[in-house]
């Protein structure tokens, strides 16, 4: 039996294609677990996981809490608005006094790219990075990926559009490299001053006509305007950004094939896609949200067997 | 390393069959009875099981499920072993059902620990029983008896008991070895 290549999930750069296929393997297994009547195993029943988020979530935070609860692990939350970090507490010794309370493993969310590496150089617990800035959200490329592979069978060979704000999303990047590891041909599209410059050296392709993209791909995943991160207008008005980049059901019908809509939430309905698109059977937007708990399960489960009794 | 035959497959057949019988003798025909594999390795001998009820004594409606204990195993994380979990498949609750819990080997009863506490996400049951084909005496480390048992076997710990089934190993067979 294989194990993880690593002993913390950073962010997807850092797996192999190896490790992907494994949690996949044991994310099936606990989608099994959280149908059943009771949806609970006790593997984790001697591990503490301290959930910190320096930045807003309701989802990822949500989903980490439930798949902890239900592999049984203990579980503290601390949320930065309501903290001594904002006292002026830095971040190594707020993590280091979490830590002397004996926790095993830290899911952490925080504003800064690359506070996950840098909290995994300076302290001894296993770390999950839960979306660091604008760098990377592993678990959400893995879910994605999940969910692409359970609606149509593989990922390999498969086309997938990333639509909308590639600039500010760290979704974005975790889901280009996870989706090129599977052997995905990647392309994203957005407004120009959406785009980051130099993104086709990761070997994506670059398109600004929505039309094009969508006829082009099998899966199409609509990324929100990520309006609290930008320090400028990128676009003219939320009215023309839905009118060149929305995808709306007259749109989905014109195009030669049916594909398959993801979008990894909140969802801003009538801005990037419309309620009757989002609530369609094309859309895998809630199906999302169920395998984030199993893919989260499986993540914090084979991390957790790395750690040492 | 030297290995010695316990069972061959004609002894093994015997032995099912019996095994078949003595179920038909306490569950009828098994209206309130289902058949629970325990992966990775009960799973040839429930579905072998299964099958001779079925064929050989016209069992009708005989429900079996598969069951992977690796998440209520006690030995997470303590040993140099990763558990590596297999496929559950129990489609059914089985509230207020009379269970047996089938298994290749009985040694010292701690997957059959796991199993109870594991089926228990399916609901409550009336009763559950357990059958194993090969009985290892003197090395149990929980209070676990088999209620059907095919063979009972006095082996040492270095000893390892290995069942073989004609789908996977081709051939039914038993043997003993000793490292």
């Amino acid at each position: 039996m294989s194990e993880l290549s690593v002993n913390h999930l950073l962010g997807i750069k850092y797996l192999n294609k190896k490790d992907i296929q494994l949690i996949f393997e044991t994310a099936d297994h606990f989608k099994e677990v959280i149908n059943r009547p009771i949806k609970k195993v006790p593997s984790l029943r001697d591990i503490t996981i301290a959930n910190l988020f320096f930045e807003n979530s309701t989802r990822t935070k949500l989903s980490f809490e439930l798949a902890e609860k239900r592999l049984s692990a203990d579980v503290i939350n601390f949320s930065a608005s309501q903290s001594s970090v904002k006292k002026g507490e830095t971040l190594i010794d707020t993590v280091n006094n979490i830590l002397s309370m004996k926790v095993d493993m830290v899911v952490m969310r925080h504003p800064n790219p690359g506070a996950g590496v840098f909290l995994s150089q300076h302290i001894d617990a296993s770390i999950i990075n839960a979306g660091d800035g604008a760098h990377e959200h592993p678990t959400q490329a893995l879910l994605d990926c999940y969910s692409i592979r359970e609606r149509l069978g593989e990922i390999k060979g498969k086309h997938v559009v990333i639509v909308g704000d590639i600039l500010h999303s760290r979704v974005a990047l975790s889901n280009i490299y996870a989706l090129q590891l599977l052997g995905a041909k990647v392309m994203v599209c957005g407004p120009k001053t959406l785009l980051p410059k130099y993104i086709e050296d990761l070997g994506v392709k670059v398109e600004t006509d929505l039309r094009k993209a969508l006829n082009w791909c099998d899966v199409a995943n609509m990324l929100r305007v990520q309006n609290e991160r930008m320090d400028m207008s990128y676009f003219p008005s939320t009215r023309e950004y839905t009118k060149l980049y929305g995808v709306n059901k007259s749109l989905l019908n014109s195009l030669d094939k049916e594909i398959t809509i993801m979008h990894p939430g909140p969802i801003n309905r009538g801005v990037e896609i419309t309620s009757e698109v989002a609530d369609s059977n094309q859309a895998i937007i809630l199906d999302q949200v169920e395998n984030g708990v199993a893919i989260r399960m499986a993540v914090i489960y084979l991390l957790a067997s790395k750690i040492k009794h | 390393m030297s290995q010695k035959v316990l069972l061959n497959a004609k002894e093994v057949n015997i032995i099912l069959h019996r095994l078949a019988c003595q179920l038909i003798e306490n569950h009828n025909d098994f209206t309130n009875t289902v058949l629970i594999g325990l992966q990775p390795r009960g799973k040839y001998l429930a579905d072998r099981l299964a099958v001779i009820l079925k064929t050989d004594y016209k069992i009708k409606n005989l429900q079996l499920g598969h069951l992977d204990i690796t998440f209520f195993r006690d030995d997470f994380r303590r040993g140099e072993k990763i558990l590596e979990a297999n496929t559950t498949d129990i489609d059914f609750l089985v509230e207020n059902k009379n269970i047996v819990f089938i298994d290749d080997v009985l040694y010292t009863g701690r997957s059959i620990r796991a199993a109870l506490t594991a089926i228990q996400s399916f609901g409550r049951p009336n009763e559950i029983e357990l059958l194993t084909l090969i009985d290892r005496r003197f090395s149990r480390h929980l209070p676990i008896q088999p209620n059907y048992r095919g063979r009972q076997v006095d082996a040492i710990n270095e000893e390892k008991v290995k069942v073989n089934w004609v789908e996977n190993e081709g051939e039914d067979s038993v043997y003993l070895i000793n490292n």
